[in-house]
């Protein structure tokens, strides 16, 4: 999923601080199980939003709504009418959703409540941590299922590093070495020898580096 | 001018700290009248929302009472509880709202006194720092 977390109350406060009536708005989708941006964070930061507004003696209202998944027009368009109170809408989604906001709302202020960190995985709960770096050509079939773009810090193919010491990355020993993993669990399939075969150089440009990036499936479009 | 009665919203959890203030109303013990009890049936159904939503409406103090750590009869619903009032207390903090207007107690049901005496503390503490500042501008 994608994760994303909640920015400094104090960087939020100051982006809505001339507004008097805004909407807060949530995702159901990943922002929600990552638990930043769901119905519950919305109350909170509501609430929160509303505690320091008082306290400065300037009362602020706030509409509270969480879309389905705020990265489709269908579900964002459903907040057309509270949009249309707000004098400003913050996002607790990505920054897609945020964007679809803003694509579907042209003369609304939009703001992005949440900082959108990275691809991942829930470890447990209140831990996620990074799984891949949507390169647009996955090789995990050649590094055992383990993603070496997204995880090794420098994202070498033909790792491991000489900075790499008992299976912790030379960058934190809070950081696993994901050649180590690689290594580990080849053994364990009993394909070490996949080692052998050298990655040539990476086309980058499907990860973004030729520009914006677009899925069309003509099948599926109307 | 009238002397500052503080608001405190107590969350007490119904094996150990509604019970304790059950006990203490039967042993007849003398204790701050400053706090409104509102019955949970474990700590750790207390979420984030739930003290903003105390702060937010007035409440001078927070106070969440539960289980002696280990003692939970949910096994670690007060281990939950614990971990959310030290979430809620930073965001607070970082709003201007002092820290220790929110807390974290734990009790057994069989401690009456010890309830008399935390909702004593905690009423002299909010007492120290005044009225929220909610009500102080507001
Ligand atoms: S808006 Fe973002 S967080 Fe919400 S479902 Fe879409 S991708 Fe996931
Ligand atoms: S190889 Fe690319 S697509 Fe596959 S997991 Fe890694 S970053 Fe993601």
């Amino acid at each position: 999923m994608i994760i994303a977390e909640m920015k400094p109350i104090e960087e939020i406060l100051d982006m809505i601080r001339d507004y008097q009536k805004i909407l807060v708005v949530g995702c159901k989708g990943c922002v929600a199980v990552c638990s930043t941006g769901g119905p519950k964070e919305v109350s909170v930061l509501a609430s929160l939003i509303r505690i320091a507004r008082k306290k400065e003696g300037r009362d602020i209202v706030i509409d509270e709504e969480s879309l389905d998944r705020q990265c489709e027009p269908e579900f964002v368009d459903l907040a057309g009418d509270k949009v249309a109170d707000a004098d400003a809408v913050l996002s607790l989604a990505c920054g897609a959703g945020v964007q679809m906001l803003a694509e579907r709302f042209q003369d609304k202020v939009i703001l992005p409540g949440c900082n959108t960190t990275f691809l991942g995985v829930t470890e447990e709960l209140g831990v996620w941590s990074e799984r891949c770096a949507g390169c647009g050509n996955c090789i995990l079939d050649k590094t055992a299922g383990l993603c070496p773009i997204a995880r090794c810090s420098k994202q070498l193919l033909n790792g491991p590093c000489g900075g790499s010491m008992n299976g912790k990355c030379e960058i934190s020993k809070d950081v696993d070495c994901v050649w180590q993993l690689i290594i580990d669990r080849l053994t364990r399939l009993n394909r070490l020898e996949m080692l052998e075969e050298i990655f040539p150089v990476k086309d980058w440009s499907p990860a973004g580096h030729g520009g914006p990036r677009k899925m069309v499936r003509e099948d599926l479009k109307t | 001018m009238k002397e500052f009665e503080p608001k405190i919203i107590a969350f007490c959890c119904q094996y150990c700290a509604y019970a304790a203030a059950d006990l203490a109303g039967s042993m007849r013990l003398k204790y701050a009248p400053n706090i409104r009890i509102v019955l949970v049936p474990c700590t750790g159904r207390i979420d984030v929302i739930h003290i903003l939503r105390a702060v937010e409406n007035g409440a001078d103090g927070v106070l969440v009472a539960g289980c002696l750590e280990g003692g939970c009869h949910f096994v670690e619903g007060n281990f939950k509880a614990k971990n959310r009032v030290r979430y809620v207390k930073n965001l607070l903090g970082r709003i201007g709202i002092e820290e220790e207007r929110v807390e974290m107690f734990n009790l057994s049901s069989a401690e009456g006194p010890r309830f008399a005496e935390i909702a004593n503390e905690m009423t002299e503490r909010i007492k120290t720092l005044g009225p929220s500042p909610l009500r102080r501008e507001g």
